[in-house]
């Protein structure tokens, strides 16, 4: 165990913790912080996804030893009132069925559309491809994802 | 370490605090629905669960309803308070929605499956609204002292036009509470819907969007423990022996423990308990057939010649039909294993304390959730409660109810709250599948084209009957022997989203044009043709409706423009499942020499349409869920234990995969029939007919990517390999 001081959504948290624990159980298990969700546990999936210094990241399999001072911002975090324009954009195209992996996407969508504010329909396919919905909601994601982009 | 947050219970704490102190109109509608009874507003409201009450409206005029179905995706929790709305003419900006918990004098039929949840709860729903409208306006009435038929609710206020005079529906709800229940209320006529059919958003949009824990796996106790549970690695084995030490001395572990094939690893922290777990040191032994998806496929053979068939529906002299034959059609069908793979893995909450059971966590099926603990702990029913959590997708997995059953007995054994969380690899080594299944169609078509003779016959594993022996083409032909014969197997299988009729269709609709080709008709006309004749002259009894399966046929053909195109290859496909039908004109180019697949139109209809854009997103989920897996679904066994375990190497559609969907509903004002399933079992076999169409070759076996026109087995997946350990 040792003791982790960590940046996350512009607070200063202290873990004390194993150094291979994955950031996905410090923010779920130790913080209270669960909009950050746990699927596949192999970074296949996308639904952990978080931004360390504003790149998306999958947190499941990333070792808070290796985090070190990185800044790292959660849904929770993503804006102070839920209104970042992807969320917004989320919420206009009305695109969660289940909602489980939507935390994930939207992190995704919120980086990839800071590197690329104006992208085509095939930039955000391959931007959004890592993230899985197993409801298939992928129209509206892409839709919201280029509704967000109007917004930026 | 810092201080846990409990976020579940401030969560549920802020929503109910909503209608807390202000609460002052219920109404529950125990057994008989037309019957809507005030109850104690209070005494509903006192206790973190047991809920009693349907609707409830705060003097602030904030009106609280509760939602009783589990909420996976299908969006029962915006579309059943649409409807409830519509009827009491409530604001829809002061509707707040709140996830019941099971409560069986409650509510009926608290369980999310077979798509028939609004079928089942629409006339109540309405009536419950309406009830309540009518006690409001009999109120305001009261006050005002003038006739009730003079008084009209509009938009969460009662109005009298003559005087002028208005009220809110929190300012009335103390009297109305008081006033009898009406024994019968006026519905409204169709053409007065506001909400409904109207595209409401999810009313959780902002809670998913902003990472409020909604789902089982963010329900958090205080002094709650994590566990995570060992299982047999194959179906077939039983477990022999546990050396635990080491696990037992690794940070952060409280116990292990060992019940039935279960060895849990009870611990402080989710990742403490997953590092215990690969220190464990687990012996198994055989105790069933360890069978292998090879193993299968000839069994599937041997079964189709050999196995003792079970006759599901016979119509006709089917030899002679075939004996007379001037063409026969003969084809088989076949599917692999799928996993339900829902994002969200399997865990569940449990408290087993000497006064009861707390439960807590996503089922699809709670009552029965609730009635296999009882059993189980031999605790009485009305001593355990469960609060239903959001679940993250379902699929039919969570309509079993082991990983509720073992967190309940983990918790008995420890006897202290526990969580028990599965991980992505256990549900899919353990879970339960959509079983494989294989089909032996034969047609005898005679000198017109005309099909005489039809005979199908399922082989599966642990498939029950694999046929739905009453649909379409049964009816229409008359000369018809449906047949199904199963293999039992250690395998585990389950209802996976569109029971049979996932994998039976795309068998069915291909065959179908198999056999319209060898007739020289075109696909779309023969199958109208097939209606005609189950109109005109049935064979047997008719258990779909004729004119709802035509109206869709027309009209996909209409809109998707069939036969006219030029440079795509068009597939039709139709069913009729779970009540509702929906036919799917599926367009292929070839790029590169290959079929691609454009786009796939979809006609539903399933009778008023009650939230728009949820209808919208179970067609098109429903059509990529169902394009996805008929194109790379597949999960095989061998000796007992399935080859794919996680994502890596069990592939799912991703978004630079799928084709356009166009959805299209039937507007008829047929009462709401379902639509959670039906849009996806035409899926598979439109696209298999438009390759077809484009290439001349036709796949008969799912995924389709394994064939040799995507390159088959050779090509590999492009994603990492899996993390060992």
């Amino acid at each position: 165990m040792a003791t982790y001081n960590l940046k996350i959504n512009g607070k200063s948290h202290q873990v004390d913790v194993a150094a291979d624990t994955p950031l996905l159980w410090v923010l779920r298990d130790h913080l209270g912080l669960v909009g950050t969700k746990y699927a596949c546990g192999t970074a296949q999936c996308g639904a952990c996804t978080v931004h360390v210094n504003g790149t998306a990241a999958r947190s499941c399999m990333m070792p808070i030893s290796g985090i070190a001072s990185s800044e790292i911002t959660t849904i929770e975090g993503l804006s102070e009132n839920g209104d970042h324009p992807v969320q917004q954009a989320w919420d206009e195209v009305d695109v969660a069925q289940c909602g489980y992996c939507q935390a994930g996407q939207i992190m995704t969508a919120a980086a990839f559309l800071k590197r690329n504010p104006d992208p085509t329909d095939e930039e955000i396919a391959s931007a959004m491809h890592g993230n899985i919905c197993r409801c298939g909601a992928y129209h509206r994601i892409r839709e919201a994802v280029k509704l967000a982009s109007t917004k930026i | 370490m810092s201080t846990n947050i409990d976020n579940s219970r401030r969560e549920f704490l802020r929503m109910t605090s909503l209608t807390a102190g202000g609460f002052l109109l219920g109404f529950n509608w125990l057994g008989n629905e037309l019957k809507a009874a005030p109850v104690a507003i209070n005494a509903a409201l006192a206790g973190d669960v047991g809920f009693n009450s349907y609707i409830s409206i705060s003097a602030d005029g904030i009106v609280t309803l509760f939602s009783p179905n589990p909420e996976l995706g299908q969006n029962i929790m915006t579309s059943f308070p649409m409807i409830v709305a519509e009827e009491l003419d409530a604001d829809w900006s002061k509707v707040k929605v709140v996830q019941a918990a099971l409560d069986t004098t409650k509510f009926e039929r608290q369980l999310t499956g077979g798509s028939g949840a609004v079928p089942h709860s629409w006339m109540r729903l309405r009536k419950a609204g309406a009830t309540a409208r009518a006690m409001l306006v009999e109120a305001a009435a009261k006050r005002w002292n003038v006739p009730a038929g003079e008084c009209i609710a509009e938009n969460g206020f009662v109005i009298h036009a003559a005087s002028g005079k208005k009220l809110g529906y929190g300012e009335l709800a103390a009297e109305a509470a008081t006033v009898p229940v009406p024994a019968d209320v006026k519905l409204k006529d169709r053409k007065d819907f506001k909400l409904i059919g109207t595209a409401v958003r999810n009313v959780e949009n902002q809670k998913i969007h902003t990472g409020k824990p909604l789902f089982g796996l963010d329900f958090y106790r205080e002094g709650m423990m994590h566990a995570m549970i060992q299982r047999p690695t194959a179906f077939g084995l039983k477990l022999k022996s546990v050396d635990s030490a080491a696990a037992k001395a690794m940070p952060g572990i409280i116990d292990v423990v060992t019940f039935g094939n279960n060895v849990a690893v009870v611990g402080k922290s989710t990742w403490e308990v997953m590092k215990a777990r690969k220190v464990l040191k687990v012996e198994y032994e055989k105790d069933g057939a360890l069978e292998s998806s090879a193993d299968h496929d000839k069994l599937f053979h041997d079964l189709l010649d050999n196995g003792k068939a079970t006759v599901q529906r016979k119509n006709g002299d089917v030899e002679a039909a075939f004996k007379n034959a001037a063409k026969i059609i003969k084809s088989e069908y076949q599917c692999p294993f799928l996993a339900h793979s829902p994002m969200e893995p399997m865990n569940f909450f449990a408290h087993v304390r000497a006064d009861g059971v707390e439960l807590v966590g996503p089922s699809q099926t709670p009552a029965s959730a609730r009635t296999a603990v009882s059993k189980l702990l031999n605790i009485a029913e009305d001593k355990i409660t469960l609060q239903l959590t959001r679940l993250g997708g379902g699929f039919g997995r969570r309509l079993k109810f082991d990983y509720v059953t073992e967190a309940a007995e983990l918790s008995s054994i420890i006897k202290a709250p526990v969580k028990v969380t599965w991980s992505k690899e256990d549900d899919m080594t353990g879970g339960s599948y959509r079983p494989a299944v294989r089909y032996r169609f034969e047609a005898a078509l005679d000198s017109n084209g005309n099909m005489t003779g039809y005979r199908l016959r399922g082989v599966g594993i642990n498939s029950g009957n694999p046929t739905r022996q009453d649909n379409f083409p049964s009816g229409a032909v008359d000369n018809l022997l449906i047949e199904s014969v199963e293999h039992v197997s250690p395998i585990t299988t389950g209802a996976w989203r569109a029971p049979i009729t996932n994998f039976l269709a795309f068998a069915e609709q291909s065959f179908l044009d198999e056999v319209a080709q060898a007739a020289g008709k075109d696909p779309v006309e023969f199958r109208l043709n097939l209606l005609q004749k189950a109109r005109t002259s049935p064979a047997g009894e008719i258990k779909y409706d004729i004119g709802r399966m035509e109206g869709v046929i027309k009209m996909a053909a209409d809109k998707a423009g069939w036969g006219t195109k030029k440079g795509v290859y068009q597939g039709f496909s139709v069913y009729f499942s779970h009540r509702s039908y929906v036919a799917q004109v599926c367009e292929v180019a070839m790029e590169k020499g290959k079929p691609a697949v454009k786009k796939i139109y979809a006609v539903a209809d399933c009778g008023e349409v009650v939230n728009l854009s949820g209808a919208r997103q179970q067609v098109m989920g429903g059509v990529v869920d169902g394009y996805g897996h008929a194109m790379f679904g597949k999960l095989t066994f061998k000796d007992g234990e399935t080859e794919q375990k996680n994502y890596n190497t069990y592939r799912l559609i991703r978004m630079k995969e799928i084709p356009e969907v166009e959805p299209y509903f039937v507007d008829n004002g047929i009462e709401p029939t379902g639509l959670g399933e039906p849009a996806l079992p035409p899926t598979g076999g439109a696209v298999a007919n438009a390759i077809f169409k484009a290439t001349g070759r036709r796949i008969k076996n799912q995924p389709f990517n394994d064939d040799e026109l995507f390159g088959g087995k050779r090509v590999k997946s492009t994603l990492k390999k899996e993390r060992p350990g």
